[in-house]
């Protein structure tokens, strides 16, 4: 066998409390899409943090093409011929689509080149731009257009991608993986960091598994079942939700036509969105990260108000009702981002139950907070629903996301809501909590509640909800029952159909 | 009242004269801005400037010595700033309002023994035939150098904040430090130079008050200006050529309303000694509710490079 | 190499230890300052916070003082803390304190000579107004058009300034105090005067109204729901939202109480202490009192500690003046420094300091 493009030996990496990598060795071929596969906390990406210079290893050895490899921060990474696509925190929204490329490389060309070379390379691997764009005002496909092209331009040896499909619709994922395979061809090896099974089943040549930081396995994924794969990165199988009889009740939330501008300057405004939700029924709203979801979620929880007659609740309009209102009524929310938003990091568990819970649960009398009873309630959430936490008084920064994720949706559920609305509720959670998150969903809507679940998982969507629509630029489409739906249909409702065209030009 | 009083001509000559202190710590301020941190410590800064270019310019009898000490001196006090916002985290808003409590602590106890002395002031340039036009020889080329220095300044920046990889590289850190970070860039050091230099303005900027606009050191001379400068960058959208604009149209009331206490205007003598502060409150309400445009996404926002 | 690591949650030890190493750490350097000065160092810190109370000689006339300077100080950094808690940066409680003196004493001037036992009470709820109804115009400001409530409020004192000078030698000017500005005395006005309540200890209506302050904050943010949402808004403005919580009332509610209490430590500055309207009758308590806050933790007991330690070196700043020639401005440079050392060591309450190996 060639020697190696890259070979990681012994990687070690402890942070105070966790060892995030432990003794990692594995090999990366020229011409090979290799996937690094791993739950959350895995030491996923702490492994390409240490490929990309972003952190130093404790112990441990790289080489690159035969050579010693210490990069010491990104540019000497970038030097050696090793790029990266970030998931999140890349790019810069007020800057045009150049500068975050030059931003991006060790020597730029001036403005004009650099604008020339953008066009030609984007076009020529199927992923057109326009260098002037303000980066702000493009879809998350095309952000992350900019920072593949910005990769590509310095003609990588070793390209690292992390959860780039997480931001896709199915054909853009396709007209990725085309352009992935290109490169290999070309002679770029990928790294290709994900959770998603089938995707690296399709793309990937070799797969190296990580569990708690340490090196499971490194197989041929085209010649392991999704189950063995799952099985390795998880450790042990877990449950699937139970299947369930769904009985319908009344209409419990109904949004007409509702239409709202963009909250900031690269918000997305809410345009003409209208759905209804059965008491006993899931709704599953799919679509690509920045598509309207928080804007969708912000209206529904009473956090932006809506024009009169817009929101119905049970039968009453609360458009112009604030989040206190409406909790009230029966409508509870829980936003994506847990910690500033679900929950205020630095304050206790039992302050941030009584951030949403104050008035549904009797805590306060004639305006003064009863602690006693709060830390009762809290205590009930985070019995549970498992939170681990060592107590009721820890901040809840001190938790990991998963655990928190657990309290904040225990937190409305326990309140006993007549109509849940969740952004992204297992985002970043392990395998384990999101099971039991999504059960405890399910069991909520099979005691009558309705729930609306937004998320780009749409494995989860599947899953979980009766029903399916898609946000697209703020747009709703119907919703259709989930029975029968296929992929492309799927891909098709989330609005990929006029990017296609262009992405095909 | 006698309006013919108030010479058109030196009106202009003494307007770029008034706006050129706030303009200097304007421009600083915004490029500090630009990188993300939001230094509240203008008017401490200032102060500090102005006193210590007052004192070298005193025992040296040379008023150039004297700019440069006060950049310096300003710009040392600005790095602590920059240590307790950079390094230790602290918050930007308490820590600018303590920069500028012991700048003002500062100031007065270095100047007391310098109360009521006369420095040298700056030499106006001779700009040749330029300086001896009509009219607009008066009024714009027959001013000391800072006047121009500080307008060189703001196509300086300017230039290097549209055209250069370091201009790039400091507005990507205001935009975004964390991206800014995972590219590789020293989030840190970039703000702590960019502190740096506005401190240096900041310092300049009080200079040109005690040394050449008043010439004296009092205590408490600055009376708002960094704080002015403050609201300037705001009222110019993080715009280099609009700092100009706005530290002039400053300027202008600022003339004005003296022109006109000397005037013996019908206007009770407090609603114009007021009238700056009060412009500036009136130009913060219209550019807000205009909803203000342009400020860096990260200002402000502490950044700690977690693993 | 030593870098800073993020603790899971603030540590309560931290949190009281700061502002006593804060402390230490000014002595120390102010020390240095003295000595370069060429003062003797232990001598000015043990004149600055030893002497006002237990010299032999002094303490008898400066330890009442210790009340009547942390008074107002307390009174307004109670009312700082309430928006500093949510975010919101009154930094003009100077200008507050003025136009509470103003309405206040104004209002009793337009009665005077009434000796009816209700002109007192009328004048307290003037300075309040008075000192509310300013602080009134950065937070209409900031609620209606978003605009920045630190560079407004900071203006306003300069505009309070300008008034000051033009009612202490116009409007309010004492009709018999023969051409010289500054208005009649309330001390030789019986009706009208602040007056010490307990003989020799300082104690006057300004001292208990700062302590009623301190109280009532202390529930407030122990044990209200306003309370809560004012952290909450502090803390982590999205959630505040979510969770229902009316930014624009915390903005209404945070700057009125700030420059009610502003206003109200105004009117009993100039009807005591002060004694009159003059052009600088308001020594720069509105921020000093910027300082108690923070040093307080802003929280109202601290805030009680902090208002008489720095009460404390205003009169030992002072008394190191008289006794040892120290400049006065020193004292301000100290107190600055004071902040500077709080937050610098602030950073111990929310990381460990780590030495070895980090993140690059």
């Amino acid at each position: 066998m060639a020697d190696p493009l890259l070979r990681l030996t012994g990687l070690t990496k402890a942070y105070p409390g966790v060892i995030a990598n432990d003794d990692v060795n594995f090999d990366i071929g020229e011409n090979e899409i290799h996937a690094l596969l791993g739950e959350n906390g895995a030491g996923k990406s702490t492994l390409v943090k240490m490929i990309y210079g972003l952190v130093k290893p404790d112990r441990g050895s790289m080489v690159l093409q035969g050579q010693d490899y210490t990069p010491s921060e990104p540019s000497e990474a970038r030097q050696r011929g090793v790029g990266m696509v970030f998931q999140h925190f890349s790019l810069f929204d007020a800057l045009n689509v150049a500068e975050n490329v030059a931003l991006g490389m060790e020597n730029p060309p001036k403005t004009r080149e650099l604008a020339e070379r953008i066009r030609t390379v984007s076009e020529e691997y199927g992923l057109p731009l326009d260098p002037s764009r303000i980066v702000g005002t493009l879809s998350a496909g095309e952000r992350q257009r900019v920072e593949i092209i910005r990769c590509l331009l310095q003609d990588p040896k070793l390209l690292i991608m992390d959860e780039p499909t997480s931001v896709l619709t199915p054909q853009e994922v396709d007209i990725l993986f085309q352009t992935l395979n290109k490169l290999r061809a070309e002679g770029t090896s990928i790294l290709y960091i994900s959770h998603k099974l089938e995707e690296i089943r399709t793309l990937c040549d070799t797969a190296t598994i990580l569990r708690l930081g340490k090196k499971v396995a490194t197989c041929t994924p085209k010649d392991t079942s999704a189950r063995e794969l799952a099985e390795m990165m998880v450790g042990a199988s877990f449950a699937t939700p139970e299947a369930r009889q769904t009985t319908l009740g009344e209409v419990a939330l109904k949004v007409a036509n509702l239409s709202l501008p963009a909250p900031g300057a690269f918000g997305t405004p809410l345009r003409d969105v209208s759905l209804s939700v059965q008491r006993g029924e899931v709704l599953g709203i799919g679509g690509v990260a920045g598509n309207g979801q928080d804007e969708l979620l912000a209206a529904l929880s009473g956090e932006r108000l809506s024009p009169a007659g817009s929101i119905e609740l049970l039968g009453t309009d609360v458009s112009r009702q604030g989040p206190m209102a409406r909790r009230d009524a029966g409508l509870l929310s829980g936003p994506e981002e847990r910690l500033g938003h679900a929950a205020a990091p630095n304050m206790s568990l039992t302050e941030n139950g009584v951030l949403t819970a104050a008035r549904r649960e009797g805590l306060l009398k004639n305006g003064f907070i009863d602690w006693a009873a709060a830390k009762d309630f809290t205590e009930k959430v985070i019995s549970t629903f498992d939170v681990r936490t060592p107590s009721a008084n820890t901040a809840a920064r001190a938790l990991s996301g998963g655990n928190l994720q657990k309290y904040v949706i225990g937190r409305e559920i326990m309140q006993r809501p007549e109509v849940l609305v969740v952004n992204q509720p297992t985002w970043g959670v392990d395998a384990a909590a999101a099971a039991a998150i999504r059960q405890a969903i399910l069991d909520l809507a099979a005691n009558g509640a309705a729930i609306v679940v937004i998320s780009q998982d749409l494995d989860e969507l599947m899953e979980i909800s009766d029903r399916f629509a898609a946000l697209n630029e703020g747009r709703l489409t119907d919703a259709v029952p989930v029975a029968g739906l296929t992929i492309d249909t799927i891909g098709l409702m989330m609005g990929g159909a006029q990017d296609m065209e262009v992405a095909h030009a | 009242m006698d309006l013919s009083s108030i010479n058109p001509v030196l009106l202009v000559a003494s307007i770029m004269v008034s706006a050129t202190p706030i303009l200097l710590a304007a421009i600083g301020e915004m490029v500090v801005e630009r990188a993300g941190v939001l230094n509240l410590g203008v008017e401490g800064m200032m102060i500090t400037g102005a006193v210590v270019g007052f004192a070298v310019a005193i025992n040296t009898g040379n008023p150039a010595l004297g700019f440069a000490a006060a950049a310096l001196a300003s710009a040392v006090l600005s790095l602590s700033f920059g240590v307790l916002t950079q390094l230790l985290l602290s918050n930007q808003v308490a820590t600018g309002l303590g920069l500028t409590l012991v700048g003002l602590g500062l100031s007065s106890l270095i100047g007391k023994p310098y109360e009521g002395m006369k420095s040298p002031t700056l030499p106006k340039l001779d700009m040749g035939f330029l300086s001896d036009l009509p009219v607009v020889g008066r009024m714009l080329f027959s001013h000391d150098l800072m006047v121009y220095l500080s307008l060189a300044l703001v196509i300086v920046v300017w230039a290097v904040l549209k055209y250069t990889r370091i201009g790039l590289i400091l507005r990507a850190v205001g935009e975004n430090h964390d991206a800014a970070h995972a590219l590789g860039y020293k989030v840190v050091r970039i703000r702590m130079m960019a502190i740096f230099f506005g401190g240096a303005c900041a310092g300049l900027g009080g200079a040109y008050l005690s040394l050449v606009r008043v010439p004296q050191w009092t205590e408490g001379m600055t009376a708002g200006a960094g704080w002015i400068a403050l609201a300037i960058v705001v009222f110019a959208s993080w715009r280099a050529g609009r700092v100009a604009i706005g530290a002039y149209l400053f300027g202008g009331v600022t003339v004005l309303q003296l022109n006109l206490q000397a005037a013996g205007a019908a206007v009770p003598v407090a609603l114009l000694s007021a009238s700056p502060y009060l412009m500036t409150i009136l130009v913060l309400v219209f550019i807000s509710a205009r909803g203000a445009h342009g400020a860096p996404a990260s200002l402000g926002r502490p950044f700690h490079a977690s693993a | 190499m030593i870098h800073l690591e993020k603790r899971p949650q603030p540590s309560q030890v931290w949190t009281v230890i700061t502002p006593v190493l804060a402390v230490i750490l000014t002595m120390i350097v102010g020390g240095m300052m003295f000595a370069a000065l060429g003062k003797p160092p232990l001598e000015a810190i043990r004149t600055i916070f030893w002497d006002p109370l237990f010299h032999p000689q002094f303490a008898g006339y400066s330890r009442p003082q210790l009340l009547v300077k942390a008074g107002p100080l307390i009174l307004i950094a109670i009312g700082l803390s309430v928006g500093f808690r949510a975010g919101i940066w009154n930094i003009g409680a100077e200008g507050q304190y003025i136009m509470g003196a103003i309405c206040g004493a104004g209002a009793s001037l337009a009665l005077y000579p009434s000796d009816s036992i209700l002109l007192f009470p009328m004048m307290v709820i003037a300075g309040a107004l008075g000192g509310w109804a300013w602080s009134m115009i950065p937070a209409i400001l900031k609620t209606k058009f978003g605009t920045n409530e630190i560079l407004v409020s900071l203006m306003l004192v300069y505009v309070a300034e300008s008034i000051l000078a033009s009612v202490s030698s116009g409007l309010l000017r004492n009709p018999d105090g023969m051409g010289f500005p500054g208005s009649r005395n309330f001390q030789q006005w019986d009706a009208a005067a602040n007056k010490e309540l307990i003989a020799n200890t300082g104690m006057h209506w300004g001292v208990v109204f700062a302590l009623i302050a301190v109280i009532a904050a202390y529930v407030l943010f122990a044990r209200h729901i306003r309370g809560f949402q004012i952290r909450l808004s502090g803390e982590a403005p999205r959630a505040a939202r979510f969770a229902g919580v009316n930014p624009n009332r915390i903005v209404i509610f945070c700057l009125g109480t700030a420059g009610a209490l502003a206003g109200l430590a105004g009117l009993f500055e100039v009807t005591g202490p002060a004694g009159q309207i003059s052009i600088d009758f308001n020594s720069g308590y509105g921020f000093t009192a910027i300082i108690v806050a923070f040093l307080g933790r802003l929280h109202p007991v601290g805030i009680l500690l902090a208002g008489l330690l720095m009460a404390l070196t205003y009169i030992g700043g002072e008394l190191a003046q008289l006794m040892l020639g120290v400049p006065g401005a020193s004292i301000q440079l100290f107190q600055g420094m004071l902040l500077f050392f709080l937050l610098a060591t602030d950073v111990f309450t929310n990381y460990r300091i780590r030495f070895g190996q980090g993140a690059a």
